[in-house]
């Protein structure tokens, strides 16, 4: 679990975060903090289905559930179960 | 009682000598969108009346009175002067919805330099090719954003100042760049406006067509016209009215309606500068009572898809009018709010070339769901012949919606580029580039585009724009850019691409080539699905058959291909 968290917060890290003087934390808010718009959020749910080998249906893939990394992990092994 | 009261009487006496009245304007004198939404309103007794309510991530909140924006906006103006920034100068907004960008909107205006909102979400090529367009002077920006800017120092040598609002002094400010901090500077209380005239360019938007590089459209201080009186009848806004346009200052709806619109009709508005959620906004709507709301239909769509329980959490009895731009509202969208909210949402039709509404339901006025709505008093429009760029009379058969050029916020010029404005129009209308029909009632039906642009939630996308960025992906090959459609936003961004030699068609290098747009471009570009062909269609003269693509991805008859070169 700690490990998807910390794979998960890197890729949000290295691929959407501008300012490089913010710092992340697995509760963070992605979409309602504005780091990942609800566009961005097409490649992240890809990157979650490639990495892990899943696919999350698009009513479950909602602003809510990717609103931080701890729900992403979440939603992820809800999937992977 | 609305402010309109009767459309068709507003019809049959309409002047907009009305609006200049109201906003205390005569032919050949000033006037000036920043002190018309600001000092104006303070004159007329308002100036302890609450203008701007915003509010951030994490709940925290600012309060403006129109007093507060007139010396904030002085502040910036004067600001702007200091460092060299002279009337016509391009100056870029590139900011997150911040105070700080509705108020350097006007600030800039006051000065009479050109204001150039853009989209904060814009990748460093997007940005460069906008600023290289205008050869912007000045770029006021945030921290988090400044990173976009520093790519482009080298190829931006005309851009002599970056801004940055929110600098903590705890990295040195590198080449070019300044420290603007609003709030601790010293508010200027009487400031000299520049005497802009009704002719002198204001703002500055970018749009995009389907060839060539996003245009930037030019509209003058004169736009405020008709932007006050459409606010004033369409959005209906009232003296006591607290409405929230939720549109993002770097697309026109975010100017023409988040800022100009609002206050030039003295009326206080609120902002919410963070992501979206249906939970976040139904909370916003109730915690601040907002009346009247101006949104799009990917919002709203949005919404539905949260479902009517949600809504059932929240008191929305402030809401008193609701409307809607960007792209058709569908009529399941129009029945939806009218059963859940108890309202209707009215649809508005315009875009960036026109400046302010142009098709509308209206208060008061039977709202057909699916449609349009009726010409706004004072434009004249019609559904143009394709070929004869007539008029077609009959009703509800498609041609090309178009509007005889003559209100207040019509375009000046497309920024030099003056061969594809001269384009725009034929027989003496104006051709937005959008088809529909006409019913006999006069209400518009929104039928498509006429051209290959993309409308993915409301914003246009050009796909040449995004087929040239990914040539230069290193795997890319060759690519056509078509939209696909979407149940959330009406269309989204589908690319084909053929690879180079020693690259492999995998979901890896998909999500690759995804983020390589994203972050070129803009979320709005990304590609959200990538196809793998072997080769493109194509002429047999070369070129890329585009239009058998998207044929495909609508379903539709792929049309003729007796030019397809199928060897």
């Amino acid at each position: 679990m700690d490990e998807m968290k910390d794979v998960v917060l890197k890729y949000v890290i290295n691929e959407y975060l501008e300012d490089e003087d913010e710092v992340l934390t697995y509760d963070t808010p992605l979409i309602s903090g504005g780091i990942v718009d609800s566009f961005s959020m097409v490649s992240l749910k890809r990157f979650l289905e490639n990495k892990y080998k899943i696919s999350i249906p698009d009513d479950k893939a909602t602003p809510e559930a990717f609103d931080s990394v701890t729900k992403i992990v979440k939603l992820v092994n809800e999937f992977l179960k | 009682m609305s402010n309109i009261g009767s459309y068709e009487e507003r019809v049959k006496d309409f002047s907009w000598k009305t609006a200049e009245e109201e906003l205390g304007y005569k032919e050949g004198e000033v006037i000036n969108i920043g002190w018309h939404c600001t000092d104006r309103i303070c004159k007329m007794g308002k100036a302890q009346k609450t203008a701007l309510i915003w509010e951030g991530h994490g709940g925290e909140e600012k309060r403006y009175t129109f007093d507060d924006i007139r010396k904030a906006t002085n502040t910036i103006g004067h600001y702007l002067k200091s460092i060299g920034i002279k009337s016509e100068d391009r100056v870029c907004l590139f900011m997150d919805k911040v105070p700080e960008l509705y108020l350097g909107f006007l600030g800039v205006l006051k000065i009479g330099a050109i204001a150039q909102p853009l989209f904060s979400a814009f990748g460093d090529e997007s940005l460069f090719v906008r600023l290289e367009n205008a050869q912007t002077k000045a770029i006021i920006t945030q921290r988090k954003h400044v990173g976009k800017v520093r790519k482009l120092l080298e190829r931006t040598p005309f851009l002599e100042h970056i801004i940055i609002i929110d600098h903590d002094g705890l990295k040195p400010l590198k080449e070019r760049e300044k420290a603007f901090d609003l709030e601790k500077a010293e508010w200027i209380d009487e400031f000299e406006i520049f005497p802009t005239k009704a002719e002198s360019p204001s703002v500055l938007h970018y749009t995009s067509g389907t060839t060539g590089l996003p245009k930037g459209v030019k509209h003058v201080h004169y736009s405020i016209i008709s932007q006050y009186l459409t606010a004033k009848w369409v959005l209906d806004l009232q003296d006591d009215d607290i409405y929230w346009c939720t549109a993002d200052p770097g697309w026109v709806t975010g100017t023409s309606y988040g800022i100009i619109g609002a206050w030039s009709n003295g009326v206080t508005q609120c902002v919410l500068d963070a992501g979206f959620s249906a939970d976040s906004w139904y909370k916003f709507i109730q915690k601040n009572k907002v009346t009247m709301w101006y949104s799009a239909p990917t919002a709203i769509r949005s919404l539905m898809k949260a479902g009517e329980e949600l809504v059932k959490q929240y008191d929305l009895s402030s809401l008193r009018h609701l409307a809607s731009v960007g792209e058709p509202l569908n009529a399941e969208a129009v029945i939806w709010s009218q059963r859940v909210f108890g309202k209707p949402f009215y649809d508005t039709y315009w875009q960036t070339e026109t400046g302010s509404m142009m098709i509308c339901n209206y208060p008061g006025m039977k709202v057909k769901p699916g449609s349009m709505g009726k010409v706004f008093p004072g434009v004249t429009g019609a559904v143009i012949d394709e070929k004869t760029f007539e008029p077609i009379t009959e009703p509800n058969k498609p041609g090309l919606i178009g509007f005889r050029p003559g209100w207040p916020a019509m375009m000046r010029a497309y920024w030099n580029n003056e061969e594809i404005y001269k384009k725009k129009f034929a027989n003496g209308w104006y051709l937005p580039g959008d088809k529909s029909t006409v019913d006999a009632d006069g209400y518009y039906w929104f039928v498509g585009r006429d051209d290959d642009v993309i409308n993915t939630a409301g914003h246009l996308v050009s796909p040449f724009e995004v087929e040239s960025a990914l040539l230069e992906h290193p795997a890319v090959a060759e690519s056509a850019v078509v939209s696909k459609p979407d149940e959330v936003n009406m269309e989204v961004v589908k690319a084909f691409v053929t690879l180079k030699p020693g690259f492999e068609p995998d979901e890896d290098l998909e999500l690759e080539i995804m983020n390589f747009i994203r972050k070129k471009l803009s979320p709005l570009a990304m590609p959200q699905e990538i196809e793998y062909l072997e080769k493109l269609p194509k002429t047999r003269s070369g070129k890329i058959m585009r239009r058998m693509l998207r044929a495909q991805e609508w379903g539709q008859d792929i049309g003729d291909t007796s030019t397809l070169d199928d060897e």
